[in-house]
């Protein structure tokens, strides 16, 4: 198939309809509404379900209920909208049922702006909603790694039940590029086992899901069964790209819209003559440890670029453990960092004696305009 | 080799279209190519820009301070954006309705009336395509055919009709060659 101009809102959505998605709720917020708009046609169009919920927390709690059918589903927000589906969210954790859950992040906390942001880190990546859980994290950089990974992203989400999350932000929901979409695939027609179809195909064995446990023997099995599939997901799932990395003495660590500014930026400073490489983490959870860790034995210095104040700099400096020094350079509230000036950063990390002393974090803050 | 395209004008000029059309053209040219619009409260009759990269690798990032080309068809563009296009670029000026010139010297500038022309036309939507016509004659990163034929391709079937005035807007545009630096 040839490729396409897609807007990035529009190719997850029809990635996801070739994935086999059978029914979505949602609701609108900018800079994701393209999403549901898109669907509120094309799903009507092949005879599934689409619809527009009263609020997100309709939306979630009606996706929860089509996933317990064992169906591919999904549904799709921006930040405050995110926040508003935790509940559901954990719920969904809970009850082991798979989901795909798409996150346009923008400028927060509270109401923020519509501009685009990667502040929804820790919420998405380190939990969000309460109790034990782990979900499956995918940051696309282009419209067609959206496009893949959303095609990818049903199954892994059947595969380990587990809740599995595209992670971008308001610029990749917005931008459009060529991309190439997958091929359409059949709805599904066999369904698991625990899925909750009505009895009429195994009469007299009922089934049950809930994310009720009330002897902590059985949530302790529950949480424990939970925590046995996501090793396998740590074990199998870690994706990552690397940019010259084999002869690098610095490298930096950018994910997302992040991760391809800093792309720009090291390719500028290897025209400098800066040996710098870049290592783009695709999936967010599980962290690309062993990578990152082969790259801590060996280089000088690591610069972690977000846009935010260093949510993920956290799990880089917990792989690192002080044997490299590690920087930060952060844009916040919504601003995307011109290659310019992770450039600059780049020069910093490759010509300053480097320390280890304080905290990356702090170091940015200093150099950052005080307004009040 | 990266090309980074700023368009910027009022809403309504045909700016987030015109820069589409270029990312059409270089993706069937087999080019790799973005495009990122300003999406805040802004467009809301305000003011719209979008950023356009065309390039022969995996393009890194989608925004950049200092284009290569700026196609300015407004006066708050034109402030804005003359200080940013990089030392030896492309300035696209809508004389129209730009009432000054450009100052910078290390730069060049087409001054295209692309109002005035496209109302000769029939029509003053089609000054975004004398725009575009002038930024290709001077710096042929794709050809004018291969925007006519994005054109034919991805304009809706309803406006078809419009077409062989487009073509001829961007040909008009083509004639407006900048000083060299």
């Amino acid at each position: 198939m040839a490729r396409e101009l897609w807007k990035g809102n529009n190719a997850i959505a029809e990635a996801a309809v070739r994935a086999g998605l059978q029914a979505y709720f949602g609701y609108p917020i900018t800079p994701q509404t393209e999403l549901l708009e898109y669907l509120s046609a094309r799903m009507p169009e092949l005879g599934r379900a689409f619809v527009q919920a009263e609020s997100e927390l309709g939306a979630i709690n009606m996706v929860y209920g089509a996933a317990c059918t064992g169906a591919r589903v999904m549904t799709s927000s921006s930040s405050p909208g995110i926040s508003l589906m935790m509940e559901g969210i954990s719920y969904i954790a809970g009850t082991e049922v798979p989901i795909v859950l798409v996150d346009v992040m923008r400028g927060g906390p509270g109401l923020g702006n519509i501009a685009p942001a990667q502040s929804d880190y820790n919420q998405i990546v380190h939990g969000g909603g309460h109790g034990d859980y782990n979900a499956i994290v995918l940051a696309p950089a282009s419209i067609q790694e959206s496009v893949d990974l959303t095609y990818e992203a049903f199954d892994l989400a059947e595969k380990y039940r587990a809740i599995t999350v595209i992670l971008i932000d308001g610029s990749i929901g917005q931008m459009m590029e060529p991309a190439e979409m997958p091929p359409m695939r059949p709805l599904k027609t066999e369904y698991p086992d625990w899925a909750v179809r009505g009895m009429v195909e195994h009469p007299g064995e009922r089934r049950v899901l809930s994310s009720i446990y009330l002897d902590p023997p059985d949530e302790e099995a529950a949480n424990l069964r939970m925590l046995r599939r996501w090793q396998q997901v740590e074990a199998n799932e870690v994706r990552f790209k690397g940019y010259y990395l084999e002869d690098a003495r610095f490298v930096v660590v950018g994910f997302g819209s992040a991760g391809r500014v800093a792309l720009s930026a090291v390719r500028a400073a290897r025209a400098e003559g800066i040996p710098v490489g870049l290592l783009r983490p695709i999936t967010l959870k599980p962290f690309p440890v062993k990578a990152l860790d082969e790259l801590a034995q060996r280089v000088e210095g690591i610069l972690v670029v977000e846009m935010n104040s260093g949510q993920m700099l956290e799990d880089v400096r917990r792989v690192v453990g002080g044997r490299v020094p590690v920087e930060f350079y952060g844009r916040l509230g919504g601003i995307i960092p011109m290659p310019d000036e992770v450039l600059e950063e780049i020069r910093r990390l490759s010509r300053e004696p480097l320390t280890q002393d304080g905290h990356p974090r702090d170091r940015w803050l200093a150099r950052m305009p005080r307004s009040n | 080799m990266q090309t980074e395209i700023i368009i910027a004008g009022f809403g309504g000029q045909g700016i987030l279209f015109a820069g589409q059309l270029l990312a059409y053209a270089a993706m069937d040219n087999g080019l790799e190519t973005t495009w990122i619009p300003s999406y805040g409260p802004e467009m809301r009759g305000g003011t719209a820009n979008c950023t356009v990269i065309i390039a022969d690798e995996e393009i890194g990032s989608p925004v950049v301070r200092n284009p290569q080309v700026a196609i300015v068809m407004n006066r708050p563009s034109l402030d804005k954006y003359e200080p940013l296009v990089k030392p030896g670029g492309l300035l696209v000026v809508n004389s129209s309705i730009i009432d000054r010139t450009p100052e910078r010297k290390d730069i060049q500038a087409a001054l295209v009336p692309a109002n005035d022309i496209a109302e000769q036309l029939g029509d003053r939507r089609m000054a975004n395509m004398v725009m575009l016509g002038a930024f290709l004659a001077n710096l042929p990163v794709l050809s004018i055919e291969a925007i006519e034929k994005a054109l034919q391709e991805h304009l809706p079937e309803r406006h078809h009709k419009l077409l062989p005035k487009n073509y001829q807007a961007l040909r008009e545009g083509a004639r407006y060659l900048a000083e060299k630096v």
